[in-house]
């Protein structure tokens, strides 16, 4: 079979790519490996929400259409919406199609698949940046007995044993997961490395629209001083809820949760934590507070001082004076450890060599090394926003076009 | 960016560490340091540790002169006191490696210093390094840093310079962090 671009997953990325392709009269077909929205259906615990509000979701042609803008999707809603958007851009979908590999052929690629191979000039990787859960290598020193759990296998409360739960991570699944399970009565240890913290709502509005409203969404990959740094800075710690709740730390130590240092060690039984934690939480504290002097010096600027609450700045995170720095795992208290520990891409079908030393790979904004292949969704691709759903259209736009020109045989690539 | 002086001083060549950064990324190897130090016991508590060469950049480095250290024990200890206990020479350690950090995140921030000065203190209760409660550990029972910093700017910039110059200690990693010690007998 051949076409002139495969598009590989058909999430919100691809699905706007493919949009933006249709629109340039492109010929293309987008491959995925289960159904639309494949990740959401299948590896989503029962209880998440999106975390940005549902009018933050502009897509290129499509957007929220409901009574609730400042809301916060389910993960039916969050797939009811994706698919309604396949739909609506009547994108070229093969669903149940798995790519087993991607290979550099003549001028182009052969993009072989569960349901043969395709022929194809370009190619756009839209297979998302959360397919593998990173699980730390001290895992193996785990005692026996001990469940553990990543968040793509976790469902809900009733998959974890009564008794102690260790969660390692504290970005939003971590602090999420944390909220729920102290909930259901596991009392919840919280080992806490690099974090980002964020409230909710800041001077009467969400977080989430000041972020994009001053231009925060908006920063660019290449006006960074370090875009490495900048493409492993931890998920925010936030949730969507009804009632729009804060879920920092202070909340999850209010709660009851055990916060300790970042997980450094398993020996002997023993879960090792870092004495850093009271830096760490400095660190986002003080994070945080340029993250709102920056919306605060930009509603000065936009003439919103009047129009808002007040700027304020929040308690700083509560540090007992000794947290604990060893957990014992073997004496029947502690019966699951979750793995917050972040995600990274599954590229295993790429048969192309652009992955570095690290197994990422090797992009400029999201214009890979190889010719005519091309990357979205991972974090900070081209600007902040690049993992969100809001910020799928601009990078779709700006790589279609690319992709466009390098078809056109335009040596600049514009 | 390269043709303007910054005319913030710290006294550290934070060019060259970015340049060596920019360097490393293309030759990881040359990242890998094995850092030595040799001791020699003289009498009683009394050692003298010497410092010299390590390898760093896929070579043998020389210091540009050998360094030692004297560690005794404190005249309550019933020692002579002929140098600093060694639980003091990693607290000296700790202050040492954060207040270079501080300079140099500083440096690239370009925030100018003038004064810069830590406090560091360490509790512990004896009861563990003499074998009498099996409850107590050997080391610190924590480590208090206090710093007076003068510089040319806010609080909130100094606290972050601070807190980042925490985040990129060694010795604050080694110090917070497990490390698995092998001890051999030749």
């Amino acid at each position: 079979m051949r076409t002139t671009t495969v598009v590989i997953g058909a999430g919100h990325a691809g699905l706007a790519m493919s949009h933006c392709l249709t629109s340039r009269s492109v010929d293309h077909v987008v491959l995925e490996r289960g159904e639309v929205a494949n990740s959401w259906k299948t590896e989503r615990w029962d209880s998440l929400r999106l975390l940005t509000p549902n009018w933050q979701s502009r897509l290129p042609g499509y957007g929220y259409e409901g009574a609730d803008p400042d809301g916060f999707r389910t993960m039916p809603e969050t797939i009811a919406f994706i698919e309604r958007y396949a739909e609506r851009c009547a994108a070229p979908v093969e669903i149940h199609t798995a790519v087993t590999s991607v290979r550099s052929e003549d001028d182009g690629y052969r993009v072989s698949t569960s349901r043969g191979d395709w022929r194809c000039r370009t190619v756009v990787l839209a297979t998302g940046a959360c397919n593998i859960p990173s699980v730390p290598a001290v895992a193996a020193a785990l005692p026996p007995g001990i469940l553990t759990l990543t968040p793509m296998e976790y469902r809900n409360p009733d998959q974890v044993p009564e008794g102690g739960v260790l969660i390692v991570g504290a970005s939003a699944t971590g602090t999420q997961l944390a909220e729920e399970l102290q909930h259901a009565g596991r009392p919840v240890t919280l080992a806490v490395g690099e974090h980002v913290r964020a409230p909710r709502t800041y001077r009467g509005r969400d977080i989430k629209w000041w972020m994009d409203a001053a231009g925060v969404m908006d920063d660019r990959y290449d006006d960074q001083d370090d875009i490495v740094r900048a493409r492993h800075v931890p998920s925010m710690q936030l949730a969507g809820s009804p009632e729009r709740r804060t879920l920092d730390l202070n909340r999850l130590t209010k709660l009851g949760v055990r916060l300790t240092g970042r997980l450094a060690g398993i020996r002997d039984g023993q879960a090792l934590f870092s004495g850093s934690l009271r830096n760490q939480c400095d660190l986002a504290d003080l994070k945080m507070d340029r993250l709102l002097d920056r919306i605060d010096q930009w509603a000065t600027e936009s003439g919103l001082d009047g129009d808002t609450d007040p700027p304020h700045r929040f308690e700083p995170t509560r540090v007992e004076r000794t947290p604990p720095l060893a957990l014992d795992l073997t004496n029947g208290e502690m019966r699951t450890v979750i793995w917050a520990t972040g995600f990274r891409p599954d590229y295993s079908w790429l048969d192309v060599p652009v992955l570095d030393r690290k197994a990422r790979i090797k992009h400029d904004g999201g214009v890979v090394e190889a010719p005519g292949m091309y990357v979205m969704g991972i974090p900070f691709l081209r600007r902040r926003k690049s993992t969100f759903i809001d910020g799928a259209g601009d990078d779709a736009r700006d790589l279609s076009s690319h992709l466009a020109s390098y078809l056109n045989g335009d040596a600049s690539h514009a | 960016m390269a043709t303007t002086k910054n005319p913030v001083d710290n006294g550290v060549n934070v060019e060259a560490l970015l340049g060596a950064r920019e360097a490393l990324s293309q030759t990881p190897e040359a990242a890998k340091f094995t850092w030595r130090a040799t001791c020699e016991w003289k009498k009683g508590t009394q050692s003298r540790s010497t410092v010299e060469g390590f390898y760093g950049l896929g070579a043998e480095q020389h210091h540009k002169s050998k360094f030692t250290f004297d560690a005794d024990h404190p005249e309550v200890f019933a020692s002579e006191d002929t140098g600093a206990t060694p639980v003091e020479i990693a607290l000296a350690a700790l202050a040492s490696c954060l207040t270079a950090g501080i300079a140099a995140v500083a440096q690239h921030r370009a925030i100018q210093l003038h004064r810069v000065t830590a406090t560091i203190e360490g509790g512990m209760d004896i009861h563990g390094i003499l074998g009498m409660d099996s409850d107590v550990r050997n080391g610190f029972d924590g480590i208090k840093v206090s710093y007076d910093i003068d510089a040319d700017a806010t609080p909130a910039e100094i606290r972050a310079v601070v807190a980042q110059s925490q985040k990129r200690s060694a010795v604050y990693d080694l110090i917070t962090n497990p490390t698995n010690v092998t001890v051999e007998v030749k």
